[in-house]
This record gives C-alpha cells, sequence and structure tokens, in this order.
C-alpha cells in the first residue's frame, strides 16, 4: 500500500562541508556530512538516526535552505518530483516544509506566543487558524498571551508543533524534538508527528535515540560519520539478521533488550575519515574492497551502503564472537 | 508596593554612600595635588610683594595649612545641610555656578546623548545585520576610527574646518562677544552650541554603535532567528519581530550608562571650545584648587550618572518581560 505513495522528499547523494581557514589563510574544506540518501514518501514517517556531533541537524537546514554562508551542499534535494532549488526553498520553508525544533530555545524569549506563532500576523484568519490549532492542543487561548518562559513542559512541545501547523505542512522535519524527556513524554510527543503523518504529511525524524525512532517511524536511516550506510524498514529492526549494514547490526547489538553490547572505538572525526567505507576501522569484516567508493545498493527491500552486502546471508551466519571484538 | 519600597530605599542608600566614597576620593586628590593654590591663583610675582599678613589671610582663605580631614568633614557637614559653600574663585555660592553652568552644559549634553544614540543603534543595527558586507565594514571601519580619534583632536579639526576656513560656525563660547545677555537670541545659542554638540556626538556614536552591532550579530545567529528563518520569516520580518526588541534592551543599558562618557567627553569639548559649561568650570575648579566647587561638581557629576544607570534598571524591570512577569528581582 505504501508504494502507492508519491515521493514527497527525495535526497540524493548530499553532501555539505565547511569552509575552513587554517594555518593563516589556507583554506580547507571541512566535510560534516560526505553522502546521504533519504527518501520520504506522503503519509510516511522516516527517522535518521545518528550519534550527536553527526551532522543531522545540517541535513534539516539544508532542505530549508538556511545553511550558514560558510557551508556548501552537494547533491540532489527533489522535493514533490521536482529539484529544491533556492527560490523554492525560500517559497515553501514555513509553509510546505516545516521545522520542529528541539526546544522552546528556539522561540523569541521576548516575544508572546501567540504573535510569534502568527509571525507577527494579526489578521482574522491567521487568529482564527492559531485558535483551531490550540484547540486541537488542548492548550487554552490564554497561553499565547505568554512567554516562552512562563510555558510549562508540557504545554512547551504542543507550542513547538503547533508553530508547524500554521503553514499547510506536506513536509515535516522534527530535529531532535524530544531531548532529555521521560518516556512517557516522549510517546506524547510523537503521537503528534504520527498523527501529521497519518493526516498525509511526509516526517522526517532526526534523532540519536534508535528505540524512540523504531517506536513510531515507518523507516530508519542510519547515518554513521556523514554518511547514510542503511535505509531499513522499522520491521526490519525485529531481528539482527534482517539488517544489512555491520554498523546497524552493531546499534541492534547495543539496544537493551538486545543485551547491551557495545563496540571498540568512536565514530572518526570528519577530518580523518578512512578511505570508502567510515566504519571500516571498527568493522569484523572489512576487506580491502571496503576502502573503494561504495555504492548505496538496493538489498531486500532496504538500501544499503556496504559492499559486504551482495553477500548478505554470509554475514547472516557469521558467529560475532566477544573475543575477537574485545581482544579478549 | 512593599517591594517598591525596598527598591527605593536600597538605592538610596547606594547613592548616598557613593556620593559620599566620590566625594572624599575627589577631595584626597586635591589635598595630595602638587598645585600651590596660592600661586596658582595669586601668582608668584604678586605673592612676593605682599606682607606676611596679607599671605596669611590668603593661606586662610585657601584653606592651606589647616588639616584635610577637618576641611572634608566641614564640607560635608555643610554640604549634607544643603549648603555647597562659596566658590573660592567665582566667588559665588557653588550652587549658583554650577545651576548656571549646568544650563550651558545640560542641552549640550541632551543634544548629544539623543543624536549619538539614535545614530548608535541605527547604524549598529544595519551594520549587525549584514555581518561583514561592504556597508558593515564602513560603518564599522568609521566607528574603530573615531572610536580611536581623541575628543579634543576631533574638536580642532570640525573647528578649523567650520570655523576657520568655512567660517560658517562660531569659534567658540556660548554667546556671541561684545553682545549684552538681553541682545543673546536663541539662534545665536544654537549657533554657538552646534559645533561643541556634533563633537561630542560623533564620538559618542561610535561607541554605541559598535556595542549594538556586536548584540545584533549575536542576535542574528541565534537559535530563535534561525527558526524565524526556517519559517520562513524575510529580513525584515526577522528585524520588525526579533531583532529590534532583543536588541532595544541592552540598547538602553548602553544608552544610560552613555551618560557618564558624555559627562567625560563635555569635559574636554568644552575646554576646547572655550564654552562656559560644567566640564569646562572643572577644569578650572581642579587646576585652582577651588575645592568647593570641584566637590560640588564631582558630586552633581556622580548623582547623573547614577541617575542614569538607576533608569536604565528601572525600564529594564518595565520592558523585559523576564523580569517584570517571572519575578526575577532587578
Amino acid at each position: 500500500m505504501r508504494k502507492e505513495k508519491k515521493v514527497i522528499l527525495d535526497i540524493r547523494n548530499f553532501s555539505v562541508s565547511f569552509e575552513q581557514y587554517e594555518k593563516g589563510f589556507q583554506k580547507t574544506g571541512l566535510p560534516v556530512i560526505r553522502s546521504l540518501d533519504v527518501k520520504v514518501h506522503e503519509g510516511e514517517m522516516v527517522a535518521v538516526v545518528g550519534s550527536s556531533g553527526s551532522g543531522k541537524s545540517l541535513l534539516a537546514h539544508g532542505i530549508l535552505g538556511i545553511l550558514p554562508y560558510n557551508a556548501t551542499m552537494g547533491g540532489e534535494l527533489w522535493y514533490d518530483g521536482e529539484l529544491l532549488t533556492p527560490g523554492r526553498q525560500k517559497e515553501l520553508r514555513g509553509n510546505e516544509i516545516v521545522l520542529v525544533p528541539q526546544s522552546v530555545a528556539f522561540l523569541d524569549p521576548l516575544m508572546k506566543i501567540g504573535p510569534q506563532i502568527r509571525k507577527g500576523k494579526k489578521d482574522k484568519r491567521s487568529r482564527e487558524k492559531l485558535n483551531g490549532i490550540f484547540r486541537g492542543y488542548h492548550l487554552k487561548e490564554e497561553v499565547q498571551g505568554l512567554y516562552p518562559f512562563e510555558l510549562s513542559g508540557g504545554m512547551n512541545r504542543r507550542v513547538l508543533v503547533s508553530t508547524a501547523l500554521m503553514g499547510n505542512p506536506r513536509l515535516v522535519i522534527a530535529d531532535e524534538p524530544t531531548p532529555g524527556l521521560h518516556m512517557e513524554m516522549v510517546r506524547r510527543v510523537m503521537s503528534h508527528f504520527r498523527e501529521l503523518a497519518d493526516q498525509g504529511a511526509g516526517v522526517l525524524l532526526i534523532t540519536h535515540d534508535l528505540e524512540q525512532a523504531l517506536e513510531v517511524a515507518d523507516r530508519v536511516v542510519v547515518f554513521y560519520a556523514g554518511t547514510t550506510v542503511e535505509d531499513a524498514a522499522a520491521a526490519d529492526f525485529r531481528s539482527e539478521e534482517t539488517l544489512r549494514h555491520p554498523y546497524t547490526r552493531a546499534l541492534w547489538r547495543a539496544l537493551p533488550q538486545n543485551g547491551f553490547q557495545c563496540i571498540e572505538g568512536v565514530q572518526p572525526y570528519v577530518k580523518d575519515l578512512p578511505k570508502g567505507c567510515p566504519f571500516g576501522p571498527r568493522c569484523e569484516f572489512c576487506t580491502e574492497a571496503c576502502q573503494e567508493e561504495i555504492p548505496w545498493s538496493r538489498v531486500q527491500g532496504g538500501n544499503v551502503r556496504c559492499v559486504l552486502a551482495e553477500q548478505h546471508p554470509k554475514i547472516e551466519h557469521l558467529e560475532f564472537s566477544m573475543e575477537r571484538r574485545y581482544g579478549a | 508596593m512593599k517591594e517598591y519600597v525596598v527598591f527605593i530605599g536600597k538605592h538610596t542608600v547606594r547613592m548616598l554612600l557613593l556620593l559620599f566614597f566620590v566625594s572624599a576620593v575627589a577631595f584626597t586628590l586635591v589635598s595630595i595635588s602638587p598645585i600651590d593654590p596660592l600661586q596658582a591663583n595669586v601668582g608668584q610675582a604678586a605673592l612676593g610683594s605682599m606682607s606676611q599678613e596679607q599671605i596669611a589671610k590668603l593661606k586662610d582663605y585657601w584653606g592651606v595649612g589647616q588639616p584635610p580631614v577637618e576641611r572634608f568633614l566641614h564640607w560635608a557637614g555643610d554640604f549634607f545641610r544643603g549648603d555647597m559653600g562659596v566658590s573660592l574663585l567665582y566667588r559665588q555660592p557653588v550652587a549658583k555656578v554650577i545651576g548656571v553652568r549646568l544650563s550651558n552644559s545640560l542641552w549640550l549634553m541632551a543634544i548629544a546623548w539623543i543624536l549619538s544614540g539614535l545614530a548608535g543603534f541605527v547604524l549598529g543595527i544595519l551594520s549587525g545585520l549584514r555581518e561583514g558586507s561592504f556597508l558593515d565594514r564602513i560603518i564599522k571601519g568609521y566607528s574603530l576610527l573615531i572610536a580611536s580619534t581623541p575628543a579634543f583632536w576631533l574638536a580642532l579639526v570640525l573647528l578649523m574646518i567650520f570655523a576657520v576656513w568655512l567660517k560658517v560656525l562660531p569659534i567658540g563660547l556660548s554667546v556671541p562677544i561684545g553682545v549684552e545677555t538681553e541682545g543673546v537670541t536663541f539662534a545665536d545659542r544654537i549657533q554657538h552650541a552646534i559645533l561643541p554638540a556634533v563633537t561630542l556626538s560623533i564620538t559618542g556614536i561610535a561607541n554605541i554603535t559598535l556595542h549594538t552591532r556586536e548584540k545584533m550579530i549575536e542576535i542574528m545567529e541565534s537559535d530563535y532567528v534561525l527558526f524565524a528563518k526556517a519559517r520562513g520569516e524575510s529580513t525584515w520580518d526577522i528585524v520588525k519581530n526579533h531583532a529590534l526588541r532583543n536588541v532595544l534592551l541592552p540598547a538602553i543599558t548602553l544608552q544610560f550608562a552613555s551618560i557618564s562618557e558624555i559627562f567625560g567627553g563635555s569635559v574636554l569639548v568644552e575646554q576646547t571650545f572655550s564654552y562656559p559649561g560644567l566640564g569646562q568650570a572643572a577644569v578650572t575648579a581642579g587646576l585652582g584648587s577651588d575645592v568647593p566647587l570641584l566637590l560640588g561638581i564631582t558630586v552633581i557629576s556622580a548623582a547623573f550618572v547614577f541617575g542614569g544607570n538607576l533608569i536604565a534598571n528601572v525600564l529594564y524591570g518595565i520592558i523585559d518581560p523576564r523580569i517584570r512577569r517571572g519575578g526575577a528581582k532587578v
């Protein structure tokens, strides 16, 4: 059924690099995102999962066209079947493409909630629209007269999601929408996004929390050191065998219910990335072929960036030995 | 209501303490200054031709030989009773001298204060809005240049251009020379105040521009402006909705804090333009060891600066909702 749905966002080989001055006047590029591939369909919730500091937020800023001036974007962004040019981004952001930020720190501390969500507009239509949205989220009208610092934790999230509904969202980007919240709260916030997806919008959830993502998202895209390594259905995470990339499998094993195992090493800093697969140095199956450019290939209904993916069944039967990983 | 009483009480005590210490320090500085009031005001030659009795009388008049602490306490006691004493140089009550001088200076400073505040605010916003742009570089360059230019030098340059070469403005003083008080028109006064006011404004602008610019850059890089951009707000929307209200708070503090700088600047500028204001009187009093006048001016200036900061504090509480509604104490 999902296959008939239209692709709303298609990101192909997307990259972001920052210009930096090193040792005086030598310019160098800092490739924070190397190659990122994500597809979001209408009515679908896709989670991009990556550890903190892997440059996930830049994806959101890239789609909206609000990257800092010293950042350069590469690759292709397709929105609703057409290339997403800077002109279209300007036209669509805040209306069809909306961002839901992390916290109220993204609200102007000196502007009341109501006028702020209405972007300063005072006409009757905007007022009525906001009143309607607030009723839908069980927010009292008085909340509109409050300043961001006066909101309670529970109101916070609903107010932030409300900002998204002032337009006519077809693509909702949620950037770490639940930092430091307890599970009950997380579920409630996530249900708001799920609702938006069920109403037909595509939702791109950017998060570092795999568990949370698996609970609500339809698909999970795993992001490692600036590269998307796997795109899998949430259902694929039910067992290790249905996953395609060694890093995804490592993430799976790190989940509490799957043994809480962690692997050695840390995600490499963008400046000292290895050639080829960024996970290579930490991967137990790493071969010479992993140091080449690795294509984004379709394997069993998902996508993966791994040379071993074709020999997928083989990996499946390899025994993971703790001794090898930890050196006894 | 109780909060206001406490607030006012607290600041009154603070002000009294401040005034006491400022006058004490000023007095100490005058007492240890190497200037001999007799030599400075009467002159070596005149002193040489005087009898010992005359010199003793003069010494008594200028307070030479009296213990400094006793002199200070004497002055402080009178001041507390509302008597600021008599100026030794002008031979008039200090209150009267300050009154005349202040009325000359006050509107000079007021013009400079308002002009530099407004211009600095606008320039700072324009500059910070597009950091690194051509306009920003021009404004920043100008501000840095002016900020490192001494006020008296700038005054001399303006004097040379407008009074000496172009001859469109008077060279100094606050009224035309050789005209009776009744004959002085309002236009005359304005004409005489233009150059000093402009000099004061120009030097004041730089500081306010640079501070506003810095704050503006900070705001433009803030998360809430990023989010406003993400929501499709145009640059003008962002300025109107977010930048102005956020930059206004620090600007108010800056504006009231700049009173002290305008006061300080007026001393140099008035001296250069021979403008008979408070600043010039302060210089005369300092060089002539006119202790009552100097202390009077010091106390009045300190009260002004303190008042400015106090107003900024109060306004902050009224304007910033986090203080007004959040219950945070001023």
